[in-house]
């Protein structure tokens, strides 16, 4: 977004003609580390919110409490925002996703709540009850979007309009199937996604996961330059590729530890205390978080869909489509198939995001999800998804829909009035293409 | 990975006699527009045919039959002398036929290595891309081309013209292509660029591929090309060795359609009243 490093080379007031056609130090340092001018900037832009809001509100902000429930109201989106990248890079637009997300929500709600027991006569708490509801969930969404990728990609009927009749047909569907009640509650273990001090994993397994999660950016960053090595290409400068780890790591532990750091409610530790037996000791009992499942949820699609853009063809594929969609059709590439791919794709996590939402309200409602499609795409767009197609980064959109969601929560946490927060979500929106179409230009 | 090593098809095994590709009687309109009318071309190994024309004079159209771009409407393709059906662009690749468009095609928002390999990326044994490798070839094919390039980490639309088309002209050869299709391939270079351009379409010649070479500069075409084919109004005027007509013949034979003693008139050959 803003660039925030290389406006400025150091000493810039004392900077003589000579000196300018060297690398600046920060210019040097950015090469050395092959460093994403952009997406430091995204990372500035978020801190200075972050800082921002945390001293408007008296130190309310940057706790760990406040930043755990910031990861939880993230997933949903974020998960979506990885899929609305595919999406855009292509040159498409999916207007659907929120009410897709609803219909999804609701399909799910009355299978495990309603159909599964009523019906099959499956017993409450019965295991099958939320995997059955979850993959037909998912299903659900690989079929709506293979449907409408279908009409986008085979019949030639423009995204935006096909999406955009999406966007009325599945939000009329989630009304529908169960004319406008809302499902409730949910089964258990299927709640257990949508966070809370249940559906986190503790502090023990935190740690370990930060750990696994440090000893697997080492091993990338060596398997990488070994891997460059082979062919004696050029290599980072040692103390880079260190660098690089160690600022990683760090990131992945001290989230870890900020997870570990919001104890459970007075209440629900009791609650955990009766049931289990245990007594609680005279300065109370201290049981950790952790991270939230759906955090680890968003987390993982993070790394599957990096590892789609990046790593496979099909992947490859949807960006030089975005990039030439001429040149991808003469290279031999089945354009029409790789479209409709995406929409399958973009299905899918509007399914896992249904699965985040409805467990964390606890509730199936037609209304779930409703506006969410802006939400994604403006996390998108942010996060450097450029709309002309071509480029953008999943971890960029989902920085983007942190950086929403921050926004958001933060001005709740000001007492700001809800329709002065549309203001400022949608002013942000503007102002953060507008910087990116100024970055793009000078670059 | 072997399939960079091995030819796109069996080797060069026909009569010395038969043509490569021969295309007959192609046609092909666009709305009511016959964009090629009864074209009939033949390219035999290790010759450079160029295809002259002005604009609109369907060379690009008839080309683009050849490399899958378009079907055509009828007519057929002979490629060493067997019928081939080529309905796409991966139909072409297949009987080994390599294709750089004017446009150079090329997907501009990813790297050198990502364009050359493009619908044929080499893939590691997890079945992931292998970045490394589709580098390691495109620094080796690059360094034939353009020694001086080594931009290899950037989007191609960073890219100078020339190197754009090197990038172009790499992806071409980077897989033993037996037919080599140009399309105007000098057009964004300057003066040093297209003389090694020259220099590779002499060794590629030298290497028994045959190049088909389509160019607006007349005297490029008499340095590089063995015969002329010039086409008119969607109809081929007439065929000649470079050797048995002018520039100035050619000339009129793109501009009147007038095909000289030395050519082989074709259906576009102006009909001088007897």
């Amino acid at each position: 977004m803003t660039d925030t490093t290389s406006n400025q080379p150091v000493g810039s007031t004392a900077t003589d003609k000579a000196r300018a056609s060297e690398l600046s130090a920060v210019g040097r340092f950015l090469k050395a580390t092959e460093l994403d001018t952009r997406m430091l900037g995204m990372v500035g832009a978020l801190l200075v919110i972050w800082v921002g809001i945390h001293i408007l509100s008296g130190g309310l902000f940057l706790t760990p409490r406040n930043l755990w429930n910031l990861s939880v109201q993230t997933s949903s989106v974020a998960i979506m925002a990885t899929g609305m990248v595919l999406v855009i890079v292509m040159r498409n637009i999916d207007l659907s996703v929120g009410s897709v997300e609803g219909v999804i929500g609701m399909i799910m709600g009355v299978a495990q709540a309603e159909f599964l027991i009523r019906v099959v006569g499956f017993q409450l708490g019965n295991p099958w009850l939320w995997i059955i509801a979850l993959a037909a969930g998912v299903a659900l969404g690989l079929l709506i979007g293979a449907f409408q990728g279908f009409i986008i990609a085979y019949m030639e009927v423009p995204a935006f309009i096909v999406t955009l009749g999406g966007l009325l047909v599945w939000r009329g569907m989630a009304w529908l199937i169960t004319s406008g009640r809302t499902v409730a509650p949910l089964d258990t273990t299927f709640q257990l996604m949508g966070g809370g001090p249940r559906g986190s994993i503790g502090a023990t397994a935190s740690w370990i996961v930060g750990v696994v999660a440090c000893v697997a950016v080492a091993f990338m960053l060596l398997n990488g330059r070994s891997q460059r090595k082979r062919f004696h290409f050029p290599l980072r400068p040692v103390w880079a590729e260190t660098l690089l780890g160690v600022v990683a790591c760090a990131a992945i532990l001290g989230a870890v530890w900020i997870a570990n750091s919001y104890p459970w409610p007075i209440g629900i530790v009791r609650q955990y205390a009766q049931q289990n037996g245990i007594t609680v000791p005279e300065g109370g009992l201290y049981i950790a978080h952790g991270i939230a499942i759906p955090v680890l949820m968003a987390v993982a699609v993070g790394i599957i869909m990096t590892f789609i853009t990046k790593r496979t063809r099909f992947g490859r594929y949807v960006f030089a489509i975005g990039g030439n969609p001429e040149a991808a059709e003469l290279a031999g590439i089945n354009t029409r198939w790789v479209t409709m791919k995406v929409f399958m794709i973009m299905g899918v996590l509007a399914a896992v995001s249904a699965a985040i939402s409805s467990a964390r309200l606890n509730a199936s409602t037609n209304a779930l999800g409703t506006l969410d499609e802006l939400l994604v795409i403006a996390a998108a767009v942010i996060g450097g998804t450029s709309l002309a197609g071509g480029s953008g980064t999943v971890m960029g959109a989902m920085l983007g829909a942190l950086l929403m969601q921050s926004l958001q929560s933060g001005m709740v946490l000001l007492g700001i009035d809800s329709p002065l927060q549309s203001i400022v979500v949608g002013a942000v929106l503007v102002i953060a293409v507008w910087l990116d179409t100024v970055y793009r230009k000078r670059v | 990975m072997a399939d960079k090593i091995a030819p796109a098809t069996a080797p060069i095994t026909a009569a010395p006699g038969t043509p490569l590709i021969d295309m007959r009687n192609i046609s092909i309109a666009f709305g009511g527009i016959r964009a090629v009318d009864d074209a009939s071309i033949d390219l035999f190994p290790g010759e450079v045919v160029a295809l002259l024309g002005h604009n609109g004079a369907g060379k690009s159209t008839l080309i683009k039959i050849l490399s899958g771009a378009y079907k055509r409407d009828a007519g057929q393709i002979f490629v060493n002398g067997e019928e081939a059906s080529i309905s796409n662009p991966r139909d072409a690749k297949k009987y080994g036929i390599e294709t750089i468009y004017q446009t150079l095609a090329l997907a501009d928002n990813v790297d050198a290595a990502a364009n050359l390999f493009l619908g044929r990326e080499l893939m590691t044994g997890w079945g992931t891309l292998d970045d490394v490798a589709m580098e390691a070839e495109a620094r080796k094919v690059m360094g034939r081309l353009n020694p001086r390039f080594q931009r290899f980490k950037e989007p191609v639309i960073k890219l100078s013209g020339g190197q754009r088309q090197s990038v172009a002209i790499a992806r071409a050869i980077l897989f033993n292509a037996r037919i080599l299709i140009m399309d105007e391939p000098t057009a964004a270079l300057g003066p040093q660029e297209t003389a090694q351009v020259g220099e590779l379409v002499k060794q590629l010649k030298s290497d028994g591929i045959g190049i088909f070479l389509i160019s607006h500069d007349i005297h490029d075409v008499f340095e590089l090309a063995d015969r002329v084919c010039v086409m008119k109004n969607g109809q081929v005027v007439g065929t000649a060795r470079t050797t048995d007509v002018t520039q100035d013949e050619v000339l009129g034979m793109i501009i009147l359609g007038k095909c000289p003693p030395g050519a082989i008139p074709g259906p576009g050959a102006l009909k001088i009243a007897a």
